[in-house]
């Protein structure tokens, strides 16, 4: 066990340390939801049929998920479409999206959620200014 | 006594090839799965009961399931066979074994019956997730526990392996924080936190990989120096921090700090041009001898430095946040996440698998099983153009295109994504010509030769 470079052990001692603030940073900062409650009790339910169903497979959130859809972040606050919109969709399935024989309470669930989703979201790339160099900056309202 | 240490050693020298097997049929099923996925994609009617949302899963899982399963099967077999550090706990090994396979079993049950629970990656019933976990226990303290025999000073790959492991554990814990309440109440931390686990989940596996990879050049040229050069050093600490960062430059929609995205922006750059100058380095030192006496592993090797330059490109344009904006959520990521996964990673560790084919099979590594991983080889690389190419082009129009609605957006890309569920069979033959050959290969009844082996480990 002798001559192990000490630096080495340092290297990845400091960096594990950074690891550890650097999360907590990011846990806790920036990820406030601002003006919006947190989840309702139908939101939270709606969230984990979501997950239960794998919504996911098809469809983003955030830009997180699969691609075979659309992305729902805005969908129920999307002035054209709107929660009932969303409820038909949910409710019967189409040609490429399966009917998962919810019933009325769990599709008002997955509504709340999409609504809530759009709510707290700052996910809305069409609002995105380029600036010249390169990066984006919002137009938050 | 006596008896008892060669008992020892006998399973040692084999445990780990049952992970690489099983890895091996994982990626021949993952891209099975991976091309029904894409027909159901395309054609919704076709394929009868099978669902596109259990495919996918099942085809993430498997894919999930190959890298590690090389990677530790790599790891296992190296250190008793060509370290000499004898693995501590040989029975464990086994039971990590028989666990993640009645895991894996349970978890593909699960799929195929629709149920899941879980987030994207882990889609299954997060309760499946604590076996996995003690999976992970289990290897790290084995690993650890027997890295601990090293006299030397650790070489990197002993670092990106134990780095691998640690923020494994570290990153799949935080990718199930959102069963805590505090986390998944506030959606905007639920979701940055989401993409957050998997940047590291991703650096976790590079860890490993890049580990092996490094391991496999350092056996290849003979050259010990190379895993002690201050570029391997740079290597481990740049991934080491793009496992921190590496998330934010992919989500300029999510709301992360400005230093954060151009921190992750530069340090992923730089890993991979790292990457990309080791692997060249390496390849200009090697004698024509030495590339002969692994030519299939070399050839793996190289098919990666390619693909790592190629991603390279993509990468850095995927990272500016102007053509992020417009990329995030079309098929150019998707293009990213399967070039990565195919290109670099698959390939590295295909240079492992037959590093120790070519080893263990020794002088029985010739016939038809030695031209079939070659041509395999050589399809696999050929559609993996085409199959990367078709997404490409796709996910520029989807991006870059003014779209009345996503219907009329999915109905123009779909030729594209026709070629690329076409040119996913071509990648089917490779792969499976491959996974056929190396599972031959390695499953040859090797006790009476056990001399190339023998001589191979000096
Ligand atoms: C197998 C893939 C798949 C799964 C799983 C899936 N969807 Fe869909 N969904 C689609 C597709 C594709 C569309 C677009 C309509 C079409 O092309 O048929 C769609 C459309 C929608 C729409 C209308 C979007 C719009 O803007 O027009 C909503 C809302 C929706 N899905 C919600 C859900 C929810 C909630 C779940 C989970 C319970 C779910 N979907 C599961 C494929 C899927």
């Amino acid at each position: 066990m002798t001559e192990h470079q000490p630096w080495r052990r340092i290297l990845f001692l400091s960096l594990f340390v950074s690891f550890f603030f650097y999360s907590a940073s990011v846990y806790t900062s920036g990820t406030a939801l601002t003006g919006v409650p947190n989840a309702s009790e139908s939101a939270y339910r709606g969230q984990a049929l979501y997950r239960e169903n794998n919504c996911t497979a098809c469809h983003q959130i955030y830009g997180l998920g699969g691609y075979m859809g659309p992305d729902l972040t805005n969908i129920v606050i999307d002035m054209e479409k709107g929660p009932e919109y969303a409820a038909m969709f949910i409710e019967e399935g189409t040609d490429r999206m399966p009917n998962f024989d919810l019933n009325s309470e769990q599709v008002a669930d997955l509504v709340a959620y999409l609504e809530y989703a759009g709510a707290a979201g700052a996910y809305n790339p069409q609002k995105g200014r380029m600036t010249w160099y390169g990066t984006v900056e919002y137009e938050r309202d | 006594m006596e008896q008892s240490n060669t008992n020892a050693i006998n399973i040692d020298r084999r445990s780990g090839l049952n992970f690489i097997i099983l890895g091996l049929m994982a990626l021949g099923a993952c891209v099975l799965m991976g091309v029904l996925g894409a027909f159901k994609y395309i054609y919704p009617d076709s394929l009868g009961g099978l669902e596109f949302h259990k495919l996918r899963p099942v085809h993430v899982s498997l894919a999930v399931a190959w890298i590690f399963l090389a990677a530790i099967g790599g790891i296992y077999h190296y250190l008793p066979n060509y370290k000499n550090l004898m693995i501590t706990w040989p029975r464990a090994i086994k039971l990590h074994f028989w666990i993640f396979v009645i895991t894996g079993i349970a978890i593909l049950t699960a799929f195929s019956m629709g149920i899941f629970g879980g987030r994207e990656y882990w889609a299954y019933p997060p309760a499946l997730s604590a076996p996995i976990f003690a999976t992970w226990i289990l290897f790290g303290f084995n690993i650890l526990f027997t890295l601990k025999k090293e006299k030397n000073p650790w070489p990197v790959y002993y670092w990106m392996w134990m780095t691998g492991i640690i923020f494994f554990l570290i990153t799949f814990s935080e990718a199930h924080l959102y069963l805590i309440p505090f986390f998944s109440e506030n959606i905007i931390r639920e979701t940055t936190i989401q993409w957050k686990s998997y940047g590291a989940l991703v650096g976790s596996w590079n860890m490993l990989v890049y580990g092996t990879g490094m391991f496999v050049m350092e056996r290849i040229s003979g050259n010990k120096e190379l895993a002690h050069s201050t570029s391997a050093f740079l290597l481990y600490t740049l991934s080491f921090i793009a496992l921190m960062v590496g998330w934010a430059h992919h989500v300029y929609a999510v709301d992360s700090a400005t230093w954060i995205r151009m921190l992750a922006y530069t340090v992923s750059m730089a890993e991979l041009a790292m990457l990309a100058k080791i692997i060249w380095d390496w390849r200009t030192s090697l004698t024509p001898e030495q590339k002969h006496a692994h030519l299939q592993s070399y050839r793996f090797i190289f098919a990666a430095d390619i693909w790592v330059f190629l991603n390279l490109i993509l990468a850095i344009l995927i990272s500016i946040p102007a053509f992020n904006l417009f990329s995030h959520g079309t098929h150019i990521t998707v293009a990213h996440a399967m070039g990565t996964t195919i290109g670099i990673n698959t390939m590295i560790l295909m240079g492992s698998v037959f590093l120790i084919t070519e080893e263990v099979a020794g002088l029985n590594f010739k016939g038809w099983a030695k031209s079939c991983a070659n041509y395999g080889h050589w399809i696999t690389n050929i559609s993996l153009i085409v199959f990367l190419g078709s997404l490409m082009v796709a996910g520029s129009m989807e991006a870059f295109t003014e779209w009345e609605d996503f219907y009329e957006k999915s109905d123009a890309v779909l030729p594209l994504l026709t070629l690329f569920a076409f040119s996913g069979i071509g990648l089917l033959v490779g792969l499976w010509m491959v996974v056929v050959s190396a599972i031959r290969l390695l499953t040859l009844d090797t006790t009476n030769q056990a001399e190339p082996l023998k001589a191979a480990a000096e």
